[in-house]
């Protein structure tokens, strides 16, 4: 039996079903097409629902999949068939949150895609190989964007570490209106 | 999916990709720029983010290019941008490079281990553990074990979780760091806590004492962090699992720290802990109050992952104690119009598991208005919900099997539509009153049927149960309707239920013979053979068949033979002139049994069936009669033990037959000569007439070794027996399966086995206990009081006594309401020699959990009311 609150899979999908990014930490999908596949099901599953105020739940495949989708972004979080919902619930937005301090509030496909970068950094800072190493937003954000700034890189860092004030700020306003 | 976002991308000009027409080989040609001496650190960034693109969107690389990226990749380290030594880091997990690769990076990871930037500590260690092997881990161990006290907590998590992978393959070395993870178990962040915790007890994990210990020390402690508490949550059910220990004051052990978490302020420790208790070891009514009370809030939260986890819990908790969860009907109902489906679902399954007979109507009301618009998946959870609540309030059968046939004309897949059909067959087996209705709902439905195994199915099914009926006539239309509008199969499949027709009910013999002489004109000649075959045997001209009863045994009769022995028999048949005998065929008892004519059967063959196929085909039990009863398998084994017994016990008239299930889980051993000896002296009326042994057992290929007694006829004799497991064990080179010559007498003790007076007794229901009653009258009636003094609670002692007489409860009434004070339960059966039982059941408790009950025994004979009474009395 296992203990550890695992994490099979985190999916950022676009308004068509396609992928901006995806990680998967379970060898329940274990070649390319399975896992489009599943991406397939998943979205065809819950397109059409509103899950934009509130993170949405559903069960495939004896997995629980937690779902909370923006403007033409859908997130996705995948446990096994026992985990507890509330926990992938707390992973689900951990990662939509840090997406959103990351995109400065902007978020959109065309957004996404132009700072993959951190998107990949910000999944690579959620989970370890399925293990839950961080689920506060702000911690997440502040992980990945801080590569950024660093004195000895002479970067356009400048912009970045401005953007990522402006969203934080923005990020504490929307939870105090909140 | 990669190729259809960029056809949309052609079509959709506005929409903007930084990816748009990106192409492997350019991004390969890209990646040279790493080699170059002046780093252009943002460059490098943007182009090892298109190759993580092209990864993730599925793109493979060759051996040849992986290797080339990457010994590019490993000269960035020279680079100072943390972002780019981020992203280095990234695409080096992601190219999984092989271990003469990794040596290229080893120093370079190492180095920035030891960096005075956490970041790069933090991230060194998880690329350097993900990427590593063996012999490296010992050499970098003295870092990781100092990474796991370390001060920053990012790096602390990083070297932990670390080490739970690590352990997977590497246990030894992780476990040399047990006291330094200890250490981080009491750190001040949530996280290194969770991770530490989460390391600790993977490495403990199969020392029980420590487990325990560590739940003990951490229960009574604080533990900050909700997934740690969610972790220790866990622990602490794995404990109570394996420790049947209660305290002082008979109370569950650590049920009280299970109680103050539903407390938490956390909802996640909250629904972690309410699972626990409800996932307990036989729960009782008491412990699970509180944690019903907490889902029941949540049922009504605005937060549908919330609610889904309520609902989900209680469905399963209304499995097992549907009383238990009576009270959150209210709010399960509003739930039935969730906007989610899977919600809407769940709380209509619930509460067709827990509601009474008056609410079903009005339920079935609110599930009819939601079927059209859930998913096939769902529908058949509702199906499936549906059937089962039909069995337990037979007197519904009506509304409920209106409701089947209802939603089986409207659309729905195949599967669907399957998981209806099983329920109807299903309740017209175990209703006898819905049988017609039931048989006409199926006839309609094969009119417009698309799937043929349905239908070859359900006429299958019609050809068994049809003639039985009172009008068997009104279903030859629909099936001959078959033969003229359906494909071959399906047209097959009529003209063999036709002929049951035939067989059976003399009167329509004449009118089925018409057909299936029109059936001989068939296209087909599957369907015409049959057709011919049938002629002849129904025909009675006593060319292919003697006796009416053959015609009987053949139509209706089971092929005892496997399918495939047949089909091999067949394949080596070479043609001569001597016919093809089908006795020649070898028949392995232990297989499938097949219904004749390879239809496969409409439902599953009982398992009392097989038992009964089972013993009659050895010969030494032949002799025994019909079989009364068989139990179900009673382990006599603990688990995972060298050898698993179980024993079935059969029942007959005048004997008992023991089937011990044995199973060898020795890979390295071939057990020959098996059998139980068994020990009869405590057993006074019991003889041993036979044994039959096991002549082989090999590894992981169950067998079944039988031992026969004999008891005076129609006395329900009870008695213990001990059991002794007696082999000849032969070594076995598992690698080649080559088997020694000489083996080694050698026996094994088993747990004891019973014959008590439940044995004697069927679980049978009956439809509608009052008319039952009335109908057995009250002349053999005995009833008498008992005192069955303290008992854990009353549900406990009902459940008791229902085992003890091992009779069927009829009408839902085995479940005890919580809290209440006394209780009636009704339960019907049929006794040795084929007598019909019916018992009601009048309990009552009093302050001090003494438990009182009144006993009254209907039944044919009187003999055996005044045996029920001895079965409570002693």
């Amino acid at each position: 039996m296992e203990y550890c609150p695992l994490v099979k899979n985190i999916l950022l999908l676009d308004s068509e079903g396609g992928r901006i990014a995806v990680k998967y930490y379970s060898d329940d999908w274990p070649t390319n097409n399975a896992k489009e596949a599943f991406e397939k099901s998943i979205f065809t599953k819950t397109h059409k629902i509103n899950a934009r105020t509130e993170a949405e739940i559903t069960m495939l495949d004896s997995n629980v999949v937690l779902y909370k989708f923006v403007q033409d972004l859908h997130f996705f979080v995948t446990g096994g068939d026992s985990e507890n919902e509330l926990i992938l619930s707390t992973v689900l937005q951990g990662f939509f949150d840090a997406v959103g301090i990351l995109l400065r509030g902007n978020l959109n496909k065309r957004e996404a895609l132009e700072n993959l970068d951190l998107i990949l950094l910000c999944l690579d800072e959620i989970i370890d190989g399925g293990i839950i190493l961080e689920t506060d937003a702000n911690v997440i954000a502040g992980k990945v964007a801080s590569h950024s700034v660093d004195s000895a890189a002479p970067l356009s860092e400048q912009t970045i570490s401005q953007a990522l004030a402006t969203a934080r700020e923005h990020f504490t306003r929307s939870l105090l209106s909140g | 999916m990669a190729q259809y976002m960029k056809k949309d991308d052609d079509r959709d000009e506005d929409e903007y990709s930084p990816f748009l027409g990106i192409e492997k080989g350019a991004v390969l040609q890209e990646a040279r720029v790493f080699n170059d001496s002046q780093l252009d650190s943002r460059r490098c960034s943007q182009v090892i983010t298109k190759l993580l693109y092209l990864l993730n969107q599925g793109e493979t690389f060759t051996k040849v290019e992986a290797t080339e990226v990457f010994f590019s990749v490993t000269k960035l380290f020279q680079s100072k941008d943390v972002g780019l030594r981020r992203m280095v880091y990234l695409i080096i997990k992601e190219l999984s490079p092989s271990s003469d690769e990794v040596i290229m990076v080893t120093s370079s990871l190492m180095k920035d281990m030891n960096s005075k930037t956490d970041v790069y500590r933090a991230n060194a260690i998880r690329v350097l553990c993900r990427i590593t092997d063996a012999t490296l881990l010992t050499q970098i161990e003295r870092y990781l074990k100092q990474a796991v006290v370390d001060k920053n907590p990012v790096v602390a998590s990083a070297a932990l979780v670390s080490g739970i992978h690590i352990l997977q393959t590497n246990p030894d070395i992780v476990k040399r760091w047990s006291n330094e993870v200890q250490e981080a178990v009491q750190s001040r962040a949530a996280l290194v806590q969770f991770h530490a915790l989460a390391l600790l007890h993977q490495i403990r994990q199969n020392d029980r004492l420590a487990v325990s210990k560590l739940v003990t020390s951490l229960t009574r402690g604080s533990v900050r962090s909700p997934l740690a508490q969610c972790l220790l949550i866990r622990y602490t059910s794995q404990v109570i699992r394996e420790s049947s220990m209660n305290n002082q004051n008979g109370e569950r052990l650590f049920y009280d720290y299970l109680e103050g978490c539903l407390r938490h302020k956390s909802e996640m420790v909250i629904l972690e802990t309410a699972r626990a208790i409800t996932e307990l070891n036989g729960v009782t009514s008491r412990e699970l109050t509180p944690a019903i009370t907490v889902l029941q809030l949540f049922l009504s939260s605005s937060k549908p992952v919330l609610r889904f986890a309520a609902v989900r819990t209680l469905n399963k908790v209304a499995m097992t104690h549907p009383m238990a969860v009576t009270n959150c009907n209210i709010d399960m109902e509003s739930l039935i119009s969730d906007q989610n489906r899977s919600i809407a679902t769940l709380a209509i399954t619930t509460l067709l598991k827990t509601g009474n007979e008056s609410g079903v109507d009005r339920l079935m009301k609110q599930i009819t208005n939601f079927m059209s618009d859930i998913a096939d998946e769902f529908k058949i959870v509702v199906v499936d919900a549906i059937r089962s609540l039909c069995l337990k309030f037979p007197l519904k059968y009506r509304s409920l099997m209106n409701f089947l046939s209802n939603i089986l004309r409207e659309e729905g897949g195949f599967e669907y539509k399957k998981a209806i059909v099983d329920s109807i067959v299903i309740l017209i087996r175990d209703i006898p009153d819905a049988k017609e209705i039931g048989l006409l709902h199926l006839c309609e439905f094969i009119e417009d049927c698309e799937f043929t195994y349905l239908s070859t199915q359900i006429l299958h099914f019609l050809g068994v149960e049809g003639p039985k009926t009172a009008d068997p006539s009104k279903y030859i239309r629909y099936i001959y309707n078959r033969v003229i509008l359906e494909n071959a199969t399906v047209r097959a499949s009529a003209v063999s239920t036709l002929a049951k027709f035939g067989a059976v009910v003399d009167s329509l013999k004449p009118r089925v013979f018409v057909l299936l002489r029109r059936c001989l004109y068939d296209n087909d000649d599957e369907v015409r053979d049959r057709a011919t075959l049938y002629l002849n045997t129904l025909g009675g001209d006593g060319s292919v068949v003697e006796t009416d009863k053959d015609v009987k045994d053949f139509l209706f009769g089971s092929l005892d033979i496997p399918l495939v022995n047949l089909e091999t028999s067949l394949k080596n048949y070479e043609p001569t002139e001597e016919p093809f005998d089908i006795n020649s065929v070898e028949r392995n008892p232990a297989g499938n049994r097949p219904t004749a004519l390879g239809v496969p059967a409409a439902a599953p063959v009982s398992t009392v069936d097989a038992y009964e196929d089972l013993l009659s085909s050895i010969p030494e039990f032949s002799t025994f009669g019909n079989l009364f009863k068989s139990s179900a398998p009673v382990e006599l084994t603990e688990v995972e033990t060298e050898y698993a017994v179980n024993v079935v016990k059969h029942i007959f008239d005048k004997h008992v037959v023991f089937q011990f299930n044995c199973t060898n889980t020795i890979p390295e051993q071939l057990l020959e000569n098996v059998v139980v000896v068994v020990d009869a002296s405590e057993a006074e009326e019991f003889a041993e007439v036979a044994t039959k042994p096991l002549i082989s057992l090999p590894y992981d290929a169950p067998g079944q070794t039988f031992v026969a007694f004999e008891k005076p006829e129609g006395v329900p004799a009870v008695g213990r027996f001990s059991n002794v497991l007696k082999f000849l064990v032969k070594e076995v080179d598992p690698s080649t399966g080559e088997v020694e010559e000489d083996g080694v007498e050698d026996e094994y003790q088993l747990e004891d086995s019973e014959i008590v007076a439940a044995d004697y007794m069927l679980k049978v229901g009956v439809s509608n206990f009052r008319n039952a009653w009335e109908s057995l009258g009250p002349e053999f009636e005995r009833v008498d009081e008992y005192g069955l003094g303290p008992r854990e609670s009353l549900s406990e002692a009902v459940n008791a006594v229902i085992s003890l007489l091992g009779m069927q409860p009829c009408e839902g009434t085995e479940v005890v309401a919580a809290n209440s004070r006394s209780h009636s339960c009704l339960l019907s059966g049929v006794y040795i020699g084929n007598v019909k039982v019916l018992v009601r059941l009048s309990f009552g408790v009093d302050s001090s959990n003494e438990v009182a009950m009144k006993l009254a025994v209907r039944s044919e004979d009187e003999s055996v009311s005044d045996a029920i009474h001895d079965i409570v009395a002693n």
